[in-house]
């Protein structure tokens, strides 16, 4: 395989989830905003940096209210990762790495496309919006379903399965690190319960508040909601899944490969320690320390990946 | 549906009776319902968007992609008058190759004075880096789309020698599947002969234009320009259908004198170079120094025998508009027989005399560029406003040798379908050779371009021509 198509699919499975993972961010704020509109001000700001764009939101607007915000975050061509260019960049990925895809994966990624630049053409109706999320959620469900029913499992399966997982990890960490502040105050008193919007937003903002009932029961406290997104092995969107999925594929492209690579070990190092980790370690010494460490380590084995596998050189 | 404009109907007799390849689908087409077909139309549409089969048009300020419009009426060619046909397209390319391979080492047809020296000397297609090189296998067209153009029952007249990198063929063969997933019945009903092998007969060509430099079974990967290109859709599609890999310029580099493509693990050298690159950027260190779309240094790998560039660099030569006029005398230089198919009378505006008689008769000739391409900057006499021909007489003054002018030609027509039913509208053919050292290979069927205004004569997609399904009936 072409380096370049490596790289390609890396980055158009990425865009991918960025698209998904942007349309939960704005689904947990609508709701907030919904239910709790006096909090709704500093949810959106905290969206916002959750999704990293805020610098680019700021630079000519002063005025921060939902429709700007989700605006921004769904159709903003100028905000590169607005669902609108992670689309654009998947789909031109996509167009890229063409050879590499299954007809039926190019087509749904296509369609996709379509079918969003169609729905996004014009600002969102707020009566619009659950409608319009809901579409694209289910248009990445429909990727993902042809990616997993006709693709071969060999390294254009690896490459695309890392590219999603990255971004994920990266997306949940961030989403705990902007709400860090939210988990630490009460983290000394044991057995302290959150306040509900607090939870639910960052619940929301991975999907995950059914699946956390399921699992802690009435357990809401912030060391469970913490084990939950971090280590938790049943967790699609926890940083532990994440980063086994990246070190399985990494496993299986140096099997493939044979050659001597660099990122598979460092991937293994990296869950090796999210497995041994403890939350209750891991608040001692700080969240925000301990997910700083982590995003820059995320970015360290993105960059290793692309040297190992000549993505770009 | 008549023949009242004295044009070539290939569906009916002037008289109104379905012509003998058409009689099958005629009696199909009489006992279908129109709407449904219309419905099946629209379908058709859909279908393509959906695959992505786009393309970028140049020239327009919103780079944005469009689809050629697909009619679902097929062009049906009997297996007789294919045979002729592809008797005329062999002789041709094997002129064109022969042409080519004297043209860059004895230029014995200069010698004899069959061409005037200077066309060659001064044609920017002419490449003098090709002198004296030795293609693999002496193969200077891989790939030619030959345009012919129909005006009676047994005349064919060549329009355009395609053989620098002729693009459609993707469409030949997503229109071969569109109408098969739409008309399933209609090919158990009636004998096409399949297209669908083209890109594996298209990669077993190419890998059997290996260099020497070759181990094993060859290495063979498709240049492209990249995304933006309108025709990386098809670039795309034919790697894909290979199975071999898409470069660009920026994948390569030289390794130990092969051209090599960065892999993920590692540069693996590549036998033989599909290019859909211009000549102008395919390397950098030959020809113009600005181009990013090419691969530094692969001239020199070529001259060392180290790759196969398909088709080879300067083949332009032959399919130059100035050329075109000698066709028939090199056809005749090279082969010792009289071209088959025949060529469009052709006026050569660098010559006095000429430039009078294309001054004097603009409104009734068509005018094109030298070296211009997909129908733009060209001129069709009978369809312009006398503002249009003012213009162009202007253009024509200032620089006579930069056109070539020729007459009408009375293209046949096939019908569409259109709202109030069949109606006939102006065709040509563009149908797909490949040639490798031992043989020629031409795929029965081919690109059929459709004007899709009534009367208009220029089939080109950039200027709203569709694209039909080509039949060629026998086994």
């Amino acid at each position: 395989m072409l380096g370049k198509t490596a790289g390609g699919l890396f980055w158009m499975f990425r865009y991918l989830e960025r698209a998904e993972n942007t349309t939960r961010l704005i689904e947990a704020g609508f709701r907030i905003a919904l239910t709790r509109p006096d909090s709704a001000g500093d949810e959106w700001a905290s969206v916002l940096d959750t999704a990293g764009v805020r610098p680019a939101y700021d630079q000519g607007r002063d005025t921060l209210d939902g429709p700007s915000v989700i605006d921004f975050l769904l159709r903003d061509r100028a905000n590169g990762s607005s669902v609108m260019s992670s689309m654009d960049a998947a789909r031109n990925n996509a167009r890229m790495v063409r050879t590499a895809l299954t007809r039926e994966v190019w087509e749904a990624v296509n369609e996709s496309w379509m079918t969003l630049k169609d729905a996004l053409h014009r600002p969102v109706r707020e009566a619009d919006l659950p409608e319009v999320l809901g579409l694209i959620r289910r248009q990445s469900a429909l990727v993902r379903g042809a990616m997993h029913g006709t693709m071969l499992r060999n390294d254009i399966f690896d490459f695309s399965r890392i590219g999603t997982f990255l971004e994920r990890a990266d997306s949940t960490a961030r989403i705990l690190d902007v709400k860090y502040h939210v988990l630490l105050p009460s983290i000394s008193q044991i057995g302290s319960s959150l306040d509900n919007v607090q939870w639910e937003t960052i619940l929301r903002s991975v999907a995950g508040q059914r699946a956390f009932r399921w699992l802690n029961g009435p357990d809401m406290s912030p060391r469970a909601i913490a084990e939950f997104l971090i280590r938790d092995r049943r967790m699609p969107r926890s940083l532990v899944f994440s980063i086994s999925k990246i070190t399985g594929n990494l496993a299986y492209l140096q099997e493939q490969y044979d050659g001597g690579y660099v990122s598979p070990g460092q991937a293994q190092a990296l869950r090796d320690r999210l497995s041994e980790s403890s939350i209750d370690a891991i608040f001692e010494n700080g969240l925000h320390e301990f997910l700083v460490d982590f995003l820059a380590e995320t970015a360290g084995l993105g960059s290793q990946i692309e040297n190992d596998f000549r993505f770009y050189q | 549906m008549s023949d009242g404009d004295g044009f070539f109907d290939e569906l009916v007799t002037p008289d109104g009776q379905p012509r003998e390849a058409y009689a099958d689908y005629f009696g199909w087409f009489a006992s279908e319902d129109v709407k449904r077909l219309a419905r099946k139309s629209a379908e058709a549409e859909t279908f393509f968007r959906r695959t992505g089969i786009t393309f970028n048009v140049y020239g327009q300020a919103q780079a944005d992609e469009r689809l050629i419009p697909f009619d679902i009426v097929p062009r049906i060619i009997s297996e007789r008058e294919w045979a002729r046909l592809s008797k005329g397209i062999d002789q041709r390319v094997r002129a064109i190759n022969a042409f080519l391979y004297d043209i860059y080492h004895r230029q014995e047809i200069l010698r004899a004075g069959r061409i005037p020296k200077e066309l060659i000397a001064r044609n920017a297609a002419f490449l003098p880096q090709m002198l004296g090189v030795e293609p693999p296998g002496c193969v200077y067209t891989h790939i030619v789309g030959v345009d012919l153009v129909r005006t009676s029952a047994d005349e064919f007249f060549v329009l355009e020698d395609n053989a620098r990198t002729p693009s459609g063929v993707s469409y030949m063969l997503e229109n071969r599947e569109t109408m098969l997933h739409m008309f399933p019945e209609l090919f158990s009903r009636i004998k096409v002969q399949q297209v669908s092998d083209y890109p594996t007969r298209l990669r077993k060509s190419l890998a059997a234009s290996a260099p020497q430099a070759a181990n094993g079974t060859p290495v063979v990967a498709v240049l492209t320009p990249g995304i933006h290109n309108a025709a990386y859709f098809e670039h795309a599609f034919l790697a894909d259908h290979m199975g071999v890999e898409l470069i660009e310029g920026h994948d390569c580099r030289v390794v130990d004198g092969r051209i090599a493509m960065r892999t993920t693990r590692g540069y693996m050298p590549i036998d033989v170079v599909y290019r859909r690159v211009d000549d102008d950027y395919l390397d950098p260190l030959s020809f113009n120094p600005e181009s990013i779309l090419g691969i530094p240094g692969v001239m020199d790998v070529y001259r060392a025998g180290g790759i196969t560039i398909a088709n080879a660099p300067g083949t332009g030569i032959a399919d130059d508009k100035a050329i075109y006029s000698y066709m028939p005398d090199i056809v005749e230089f090279y082969t010792g027989e009289k071209a088959i198919l025949k060529n469009v009378p052709t006026w050569r505006c660098s010559e006095a005399a000429a430039l009078a008689y294309v001054l004097d008769n603009l409104s009734e000739l068509v005018v094109k560029e030298v070296h211009g391409s997909g129908g733009y900057g060209m001129l069709v006499g009978p369809a312009a406003s006398k503002r249009e021909l003012a213009r162009f007489r202007a253009k024509l003054k200032a620089r006579p040798e930069n056109y070539i002018a020729q007459p009408t030609l009375a293209l046949s027509t096939v019908p569409i379908l259109t709202r109030a039913g069949l109606a006939p509208r102006h065709v040509d053919l563009r149908p797909f050779v490949l040639v490798s050292p031992d043989r020629i290979d031409i795929t029965p069927g081919g690109l059929t371009r459709v004007a899709l205004k009534k009367g208009s004569l220029v089939v080109n997609s950039s200027q709203g021509g569709g694209t039909k399904d080509t039949w060629v009936l026998g086994e």
